[in-house]
Parts: structure tokens; C-alpha cells; sequence
């Protein structure tokens, strides 16, 4: 029983099988289903509201990628998706790029953000790593305070969706919610092709026993490095998009408090399922969408939250559900 | 004596004293962290929250039981750390046999449900605290004004720290702490309660961190987010240190608060990320930080 003493581990007795693209049977029915939520979701749900989940549902998936696969929890995720709004706001507000170039960009400063980042914390492991992590992206937040292009505690504000490709104008609703289900499933899809490629495998190895995958002649601190910037990519990406959204980026996204929600979210979906973060991200963004009014009351909740998971429920939705029907999500 | 590379030397002296004030506090959580993760194998989150409920309780002793700055100093700890008691008895110890990560998400909810509450109670703008009576004024000690309750401050952060150090170095009850570090079996298979030594290693480190509170309440505002910010820098401090020794994060603690007061007087931008970059710095160099074991 490796399920419950090892963080973000397989539950036993559940069988790898591969079918289509390596997604399961099971995997493959809650993926219809999660496109066919992504193609009549905008004609039922207010799209703004459905783009803000599902950034947050890739961000919370490209953290899943490290602590899901690799075993490492990183607890400054905050630093690569703020920045990555950052610098998407900056370049299709001030160099004038186009949605998808903005988005590159940011997916691009927080990769290499992550590469050096991620070099300094994998010397260290499990609860040391966390740690540092978090105080990296303390740095980071404190160098936002001040660099002069973020603007401080105003933010970048009226960022342009501009035009996608330079030709389609991505100004009404519908049609920056296409595009942003679109980069999603890109970047959902990515995370999984990972997972399952022969990378993939030896970062399951490397989580379930470092030594033996050391001893059989893998480099892990590379493999762990690689996953880490990829990770970080994708945590760009999200918060490029984001801020493209909403035409705003500002200092929220990269606070440390930004870094536990993202935990929250996966934690609650499922550590290490493919669909958790997706369920978790919509579960803790629809709640915030609901108890806005109550104040620092949502912090408690959340923090509740986090308690109740813990002790109780430590596979989380898809997990839970996952272990019932015996199947991999 | 006026000028020192340049710089007023009151300025210095002052920054300098800042320096120390902010390490004391470095210097008493890294250790409280320290003695914690010793024992418990477990990062402690909710350090910074209880570090904010000590100020908080000083603060809630005088307005509605019109005790003052002593008793809090005496009664605060041991209020705070009788919640941290419950807190590990019905929580933490459920995650003994648990991968040590879920310790820290545990601890990190239980601090975000604290400063909740006191965020919804209190607000956030802070509320005063004033010096006692006793420890108001400043000394003239020639080249700058000391005030009497920051000099306070920082002797007994000290003394706390010794006592600390003392407790488990020399004493019986010290040697059964450092036993279990080593070998929590072995020490019960001795007939030692392992696990009440476990509650109560765990009670002295949030009282220690309340009792830091305390100190803090009539410097800085007492306000819900007054520990959290902290915290992330005692991380840092507590990796740098290496939690291998005590002497090691009373040191670090200081000598990084100091680095800082420095820092704010000959380049004021970095003064806020300074210990970040010596955490990176160091990380590169020793990975198992100045003082610890790797």
C-alpha cells in the first residue's frame, strides 16, 4: 500500500493498461466528457467565468506535473504564473505582440525562470524543497514590488486581447473563450503526452525510489530539472493567458497565498490523477465565485479545506472516485 | 565619529540595532522551527500564525483582562502553546506514518483558518501596543540614542535562545529529546513516553514562537498578517542555517538580521531580497546549509 504513505503515488491494484494514446478506457470517457463540457460550456455558463477555471485548471495541472509525477512539492508555483502574466501584459501592451506571441513569451521567461530556479532547489528534497520554493517566489514577489515594468501595487492594467495571428479579434467573449479552450487542451494534452512517454516513466521511477532509478544509471537531478522548467512553462502559460483574460496583471498572482491555492486545487481534485487538478480548479474557483461577498471568511474555508483533505481524504475527488471504481483517471 | 563609509554613523548604529531586533526574531522562530522538525519530522507552517496569536493574546490580556506587558510575556506562551497542544493531540498526530509533506499542507491550512479568523475578527490595519512602563526612554550611549525596550529585545531573545540550548544540551529531559531524534523506537523500548514528549517538544516550540510575539507586539503593529510575512523569511533563514544545530539557527538568525540592517543602509532596493539571494548563494555551495548535516 504505497497509496497512502507516499505522496501523489498510485493506489494498488490499479493496472496500467494503454489504449488509445496511452489514455485508459476510463481516462478516455472522462476526456469526452471534459471536451464536450469545453464545447457547450460558454452557451450554458458565463464565459469570462469559464476562462478564469480553466487557466486556473492548467495551472493546476502543470503543478500536478511536479508533485503528481515527480514527487516534489513545490510551494512557490505563484512566481512562474505571475511572471508569466506578467510578461504576456507587458509584450501586447507595450511591444504591441499578438495574443499567441505574448502567451510565448510568457511561457518563455518562466521556463528560463524555472530552470534557474529549479537548479538552486533540487539540491535539496522534500520539505527542504518546499521551503525554498516558497522563498524563491517570495524573491520574485518582492522583485515585482519594485521592478518598474510590473507597476507596483497598481499592476499592468488594460492589457489588449488584441488580434490572434494578427487577424482575428479576440475582443468578444466567445471568441477569447475558444481560444483559451484551445490553449488549454494544448497544454492539458502536453501534460499527459509527458506523463506517458518513456520520460514520463522514469520520473514515476525516480518518485517511487530515487536511489534504485540513481543506481540504474539515471541522472535524476536532470530528469527532475527538465520536469521543473516544463512545469514552470506551463505555469506561464496559464498566467499569460490570464492576464489576457482580464487584461490585468498584478501582484496577487505571484503572492505566496497564489502558490497555496494552487496546491488547494490539486489536492482536492487528486495528487497525481490526470483529471484532479481540472475537477479541483473548478471546485475551489466556483467556491470563490460564490462566497466572494464573505471576505477573509474564504481564507478560513480554504484553509478548512486544506485540514479536511489531510486527515480525511487524501486522494481527493478524482482519487476518491478513481479508487471506487477501480480505474485510473 | 560621524561618518562611516560615508554614512552617518547614527543611521548605521540605528540599522545595525534594527538589524539584531530582526534577527532576534529570526534567531527565536528558526529555533522554535528547529527544535519541532527535530522531533516531529515535520515542517511547522503554522509558526507564523502563532507567532501573530502571542501578539495578539499580549494584546487581548490588557484590553479585556487589563493585564500588562509582564504577565503576557509569562501568560501568552503558555496560552498559545496550550492550543498548539490540542492542535498536534487532534491533528498533526494523525500524520506521524504519513509522507512528512502532508504535515506541511496540514499546518500551512491550520495558519491560513488562524489568520482568518483574526483577520475577520481584528481587521487588518493593526492595533497598538504600547511599551510597559519600566522599558520606555532611551539610553545615551554617545555615538547614538538606544531605546531602552529594544535593547530589552534583544538581551532576552537571548537569554532565550541560551535557556533553549541549555534545556537540550544539559539536561536529562534534553538528552531524551536528542535520543528520540535519533531513534524514537529505541528510546520508548527504554520506557520513555515518546509520544507526550512528542506534544510537548511541540507546545514549547509554538510557546516560543507566542513568546517571540509577545516581544514583537509593542515594535511592529499587531496585525493577522504580521507572521506570515515573516515566516518566509525564517524558511529562508532555517535553510541557510541547516536545522542540525541550535547554536547554528541562533547564529544564523542573527547574523542574517544583521546582513539586512545592513543592506537596508548601503543599497535599500535589495534589503528585502538579500536573504533570498544568500539562501541561492548558499544552496549552491554547502546544499546541506551553513550548520547542518547533509
Amino acid at each position: 500500500m504505497a497509496s497512502e504513505t507516499t505522496v501523489g503515488a498510485m493506489p494498488a491494484g490499479v493496472h496500467e493498461s494503454h489504449g488509445v494514446w496511452g489514455f485508459t478506457k476510463a481516462q478516455l470517457t472522462a476526456l469526452v466528457l471534459l471536451v464536450a463540457f469545453l464545447a457547450i460550456g460558454p452557451f450554458f455558463l458565463y464565459p469570462v467565468f469559464l476562462m478564469k477555471l480553466l487557466c486556473f485548471a492548467l495551472f493546476a495541472c502543470a503543478f500536478n506535473l511536479l508533485i503528481g509525477y515527480v514527487g516534489l512539492l513545490s510551494f512557490g508555483h505563484a512566481a512562474y504564473f505571475g511572471m508569466g502574466g506578467y510578461i504576456a501584459g507587458h509584450a501586447a501592451k507595450v511591444w504591441g505582440l499578438t495574443p499567441e506571441l505574448a502567451i510565448v513569451a510568457g511561457a518563455i521567461v518562466a521556463g528560463f525562470q524555472g530552470w534557474v530556479f529549479g537548479w538552486i532547489a533540487i539540491r535539496r528534497q522534500g520539505i527542504y524543497f518546499a521551503m525554498i520554493t516558497l522563498a524563491l517566489a517570495q524573491m520574485i514577489y518582492f522583485l515585482c514590488v519594485q521592478a518598474p515594468f510590473t507597476g507596483g501595487e497598481d499592476g499592468i492594467q488594460a492589457i489588449p486581447r488584441g488580434s490572434l495571428f494578427g487577424s482575428i479579434s479576440l475582443s468578444n467573449d466567445m471568441a477569447m473563450y475558444w481560444f483559451v479552450a484551445a490553449v488549454f487542451l494544448f497544454g492539458f494534452l502536453m501534460i499527459h503526452r509527458i506523463i506517458h512517454s518513456p520520460y514520463g516513466q522514469v520520473l514515476k521511477a525516480i518518485r517511487e525510489n530515487e536511489p534504485r532509478a540513481t543506481s540504474l544509471g539515471y541522472r535524476t537531478d536532470d530528469y527532475k530539472l527538465v520536469a521543473f522548467i516544463l512545469s514552470a512553462t506551463l505555469a506561464g502559460v496559464a498566467g499569460a493567458t490570464k492576464s489576457l483574460v482580464f487584461g490585468i496583471a498584478t501582484l496577487t498572482d505571484v503572492h505566496w497565498s497564489m502558490s497555496g491555492e494552487v496546491v488547494l486545487m490539486t489536492l482536492v481534485g487528486g495528487l497525481g490523477t490526470v483529471f484532479g487538478p481540472v475537477v479541483g480548479a473548478a471546485v475551489i474557483v466556483t467556491m470563490q465565485n460564490y462566497l466572494a461577498e464573505m471576505g477573509a471568511w474564504v481564507t478560513v474555508i480554504q484553509g478548512g479545506i486544506f485540514v479536511t483533505v489531510v486527515l480525511a481524504f487524501r486522494r481527493g475527488i478524482v482519487g476518491e472516485i478513481a479508487n471506487v471504481f477501480r480505474v485510473k483517471l | 565619529m560621524d561618518e562611516i563609509f560615508g554614512i552617518p554613523a547614527p543611521l548605521l548604529f540605528g540599522q545595525l540595532l534594527l538589524g539584531l531586533i530582526n534577527g532576534a526574531f529570526y534567531a527565536m522562530l528558526s529555533l522554535g522551527l528547529a527544535v519541532i522538525f527535530g522531533l516531529l519530522n515535520i515542517i511547522n507552517f503554522t509558526h507564523g500564525s502563532q507567532f501573530m496569536m502571542g501578539a495578539f493574546v499580549a494584546w487581548m490580556l490588557l484590553a479585556w483582562a487589563g493585564l500588562g506587558y509582564w504577565w503576557a510575556l509569562l501568560l501568552a506562551p503558555l496560552i498559545v502553546g496550550a492550543t498548539g497542544v490540542i492542535i498536534e493531540r487532534l491533528m498533526i498526530s494523525r500524520l506521524y506514518k504519513l509522507d512528512h509533506l502532508y504535515g506541511l499542507l496540514l499546518t500551512f491550512g491550520i495558519g491560513l483558518m488562524i489568520e482568518g479568523v483574526f483577520r475577520n475578527e481584528f481587521g487588518s490595519s493593526g492595533l497598538p501596543y504600547r511599551i510597559p512602563n519600566e522599558l520606555q526612554g532611551a539610553w545615551d550611549l554617545g555615538f547614538m540614542f538606544m531605546p531602552v525596550y529594544r535593547g530589552w529585545v534583544v538581551v532576552f531573545a537571548l537569554a532565550c535562545c541560551l535557556a533553549t540550548w541549555l534545556v537540550i544540551e544539559k539536561t536529562r529531559l534534553g538528552a531524551y529529546l536528542r535520543a528520540a531524534t535519533e531513534n524514537a523506537a529505541l528510546v520508548q523500548a527504554f520506557g520513555v513516553n515518546v509520544p507526550r514528549m512528542i506534544t510537548l517538544t511541540y507546545g514549547a516550540g509554538v510557546a516560543l514562537a507566542a513568546l517571540a510575539g509577545v516581544l514583537a507586539a509593542p515594535i511592529y503593529s499587531v496585525n493577522p498578517q504580521m507572521g506570515t510575512n515573516l515566516i518566509i523569511i525564517v524558511f529562508a533563514v532555517v535553510v541557510i542555517g541547516g536545522m542540525g544545530s541550535i547554536l547554528g539557527s541562533v547564529i544564523t538568525g542573527f547574523g542574517l538580521g544583521i546582513v539586512e540592517g545592513m543592506t537596508k543602509v548601503f543599497w535599500p532596493e535589495a534589503s528585502s531580497t538579500v536573504i533570498f539571494v544568500i539562501m541561492a548563494i548558499v544552496l549552491l555551495t554547502r546544499p546541506a546549509g551553513l550548520f547542518g548535516r547533509a
